[in-house]
């Protein structure tokens, strides 16, 4: 390797300029969650050409199944779909005022929320460039509403500085850009880097950096009512006597650093986080519901699949009730859409091909936690004026997300109070609902100490404990070596689920996964 | 028995002398491992989610399966193979438990959850397995 360069190159500056930018959106929140994508969703799909009675069974009555299934008998399919729970939607659900859920180990949580209160255990949010679900929404007549991703005046919190003490959002942004501005205006004024910038390009970034950073003419980020109006104001400005605003003062550059504060940033800035982002009125459910009533006569439920055959003459799958098992059942037909998870199917008898076997033996399901806590009254916007939006912290529980509906009601509300990966959430996995729940207002009172005053109950999903997936969403070990086998047709089955798409755990992957499974098996069957 | 009773007085001495409590706990998202150098404080910090904490496994839509009494367990490589690297639908856990931790959670599945099985396996023998 060659010696560290003393200046910086054109290319590493403007990287430089570009991510303090948040031009780059190089960080995702969930980590491990593959792309960014935008999604490539063409319009309501079209299968034209008489598909002469053909049958295809459906695995699977999530999103991917229940469009598969919507979509091909609107074509003239004949379609049925076999689903192991009691209602539709898989992973595209919500827990509200009266549901009861059972994880495996045998802990059933009754939700005690106060009625319109929920959590998504799931999905949780709809990029606005996720154009087939927001398309679906839209042709099913199902309400969306903004999802506050982002919030200036949430907590950016870190158990090791600031004394554990929460800091304001806006504070840590306006500061960090500002005195990072400063830095690099500085150096260019100073011909620093002038191997990296040419003289008219220099005289232009010092300028850009000026507005970028809220500098003065010194090129200084300094405590300023220019500054006070991005970070907040000491004393806010006020009406009459005595109403002059105070400027607030600024906080160092190298405490935001040793304090990590800036992990959180730009978080909201990848294109699967930035605004405008939605969710559906009353809960994600809301979008399964809506394709349940379209599919609901087509699907058998309490279906526990046990076996699937399939061959020249067309494709069975075996069945047993998933609650009271007895008499195995059977289904026929000519085709197969399987959306069945990975961590499930490859447990089931089947005769899928070697290369087939082996791609869904590779994919393992993630871990994942979230805890929803519901609060006898909304402190967090009485007291703390934090609507909606989202607090990070280095704490077990990763966030604090405030609901973004109801704003200013009386009466109690439901935070996301939990929703972490990697080693965290299995460990929370690894404990009773009720010591998850425990951890997550332990916790979270480090951030609002109001939690132990108000808490009113919880429920907590841990992802490898739900039933029907053994996981939050699939994991490849290599991608791309099994991905072709696991899109190819096998044994008159195409698979599609969110495991099948470049947009994995986002509703988005399922559909648009489930729309080119039926594209492709429509073009066989007319050919 | 009488390690166990001496590691217990020490633990006990230790939470008298100071206000810290033992970590049970991951203290930060960002952690990389679970806490934890008991074999069964590991085991149920991270394996009983799936395997249940008397290891008799769960079933769903699919299963998880039980490790007691599972004649898998006889030799050590087998499980330390799984922990590290997983294999379907377990997911690779390696990375979440430093050497002595896996090694101490192998002697625990393989000797305790009404298993019987003989061997004590080192950090050594997870090292060479990665």
């Amino acid at each position: 390797m060659s010696s560290q360069p003393k200046g910086m190159s054109r290319r590493d500056l403007l990287a430089m300029v570009g991510m303090a930018a948040g031009a780059s959106a190089m960080y995702s929140a969930m980590a491990g969650m593959g792309y960014a994508g935008t999604s490539d969703y063409k319009g309501p799909v079209k299968l034209e050409g008489d598909p002469k009675g053909a049958s295809v069974l459906v695995l699977g009555a999530g999103l991917a199944g229940m469009t598969a299934a919507y979509e091909l008998r609107r074509a003239g399919y004949k379609v049925q779909i076999l689903e192991y729970r009691e209602k539709a939607g898989g992973r595209c659900w919500t827990l509200r005022s009266g549901d009861s859920y059972t994880e495996l180990g045998g802990y059933t949580q009754k939700v005690g929320f106060a009625e319109g209160n929920y959590l998504n255990p799931g999905p949780w949010r709809i990029p606005s460039d996720h154009y087939a679900v927001l398309d679906y929404c839209k042709r099913f007549g199902v309400k969306l509403e903004p999802f506050m991703q982002v919030n200036y005046n949430a907590y950016v919190h870190n158990t090791e500085a600031f004394g554990g003490k929460p800091q304001r959002f806006k504070e840590i942004q306006a500061d960090y850009r500002g005195q990072i501005a400063e830095l690099l205006a500085k150096a260019v004024k100073q011909d620093k880097l002038d191997e990296a910038v040419t003289d008219e390009d220099a005289e232009l970034l010092v300028a850009s950096l000026k507005r970028y950073g809220v500098l003065n003419d010194d090129l200084e980020y300094v405590k300023s009512e220019k500054v006070s109006e991005h970070r907040g104001w000491e004393k806010q400005p006020g009406g009459g006597v005595g109403a002059e605003p105070v400027p607030s003062n600024i906080i160092s550059l190298s405490d935001i650093l040793k304090g990590k504060l800036w992990n959180n940033l730009i978080t909201g800035e990848s294109i699967d986080h930035q605004a405008a982002i939605f969710q559906p009125v009353g809960g994600m459910d809301m979008i399964a519901q809506a394709f349940e009533r379209e599919v609901k006569d087509l699907i058998t439920y309490n279906a526990k699949v046990i076996r699937y055959e399939g061959g020249e003459n067309g494709v069975t799958a075996t069945y047993v009730d998933a609650k009271a098992g007895g008499a195995e059942q059977t289904v026929s037909a000519d085709y197969c859409i399987c959306t069945i998870p990975f961590s499930v199917l490859g447990q089931i008898e089947h005769n899928f091909s070697a290369p087939m076997t082996a791609a869904i033996e590779d994919v393992y399901y993630e871990s994942s936690i979230k805890v929803g806590l519901e609060f006898k009254r909304r402190f967090w916007e009485q007291d703390d004026h934090i609507y909606g939006g989202i607090s990070y912290t280095n704490l077990p529980i990763t966030l604090i997300s405030y609901p973004s509906t109801n704003f200013f009601s009386d009466g109690p509300g439901v935070l996301l109070g939990t929703y972490s990966w990697g080693a965290a959430a299995y460990q929370f996995n690894a404990i009773a609902p009720e010591a998850r729940i425990e951890k997550a207002l332990e916790f979270g009172a480090q951030i609002h100490p109001q939690y132990r005053d108000e808490f009113s109950n919880g429920v907590a999903v841990a992802w490898h404990r739900v039933p029907w997936t053994l996981g939050c969403y699939g994991e490849w070990r290599d991608k791309e070596k099994h991905y072709p086998a696991a899109t190819a047709m096998d044994q008159r089955t195409l698979m599609a689920g969110e495991h099948i798409s470049f947009l994995p755990a986002w509703q988005e992957g399922a559909i648009l996964s489930a729309l080119n499974a039926i594209e492709r098996l429509h073009k066989h069957i007319i050919g | 028995m009488k390690r166990h009773l001496a590691q217990a007085a020490v633990a006990a001495a230790l939470s008298l002398a100071a206000p810290a409590f033992a970590q049970d706990f991951v203290t930060t998202s960002a952690a990389k491992t679970i806490p934890g150098t008991e074999g069964k404080d590991i085991y149920n910090a991270i394996c009983s989610g799936c395997h249940m904490p008397d290891g008799t496994g769960a079933t769903g839509a699919g299963h998880y399966p039980a490790l007691a009494g599972n004649a898998m367990l006889e030799g050590p490589d087998y499980p330390i193979h799984m922990i590290i690297h997983g294999q379907k639908a377990m997911p690779p856990v390696g990375d979440v438990m430093t050497d002595d931790q896996i090694a101490a959670v192998v002697n625990y599945i393989r000797h305790d959850l009404g298993n019987a099985f003989e061997g004590e396996t080192t950090a050594a023998d997870v090292a060479a397995a990665r």
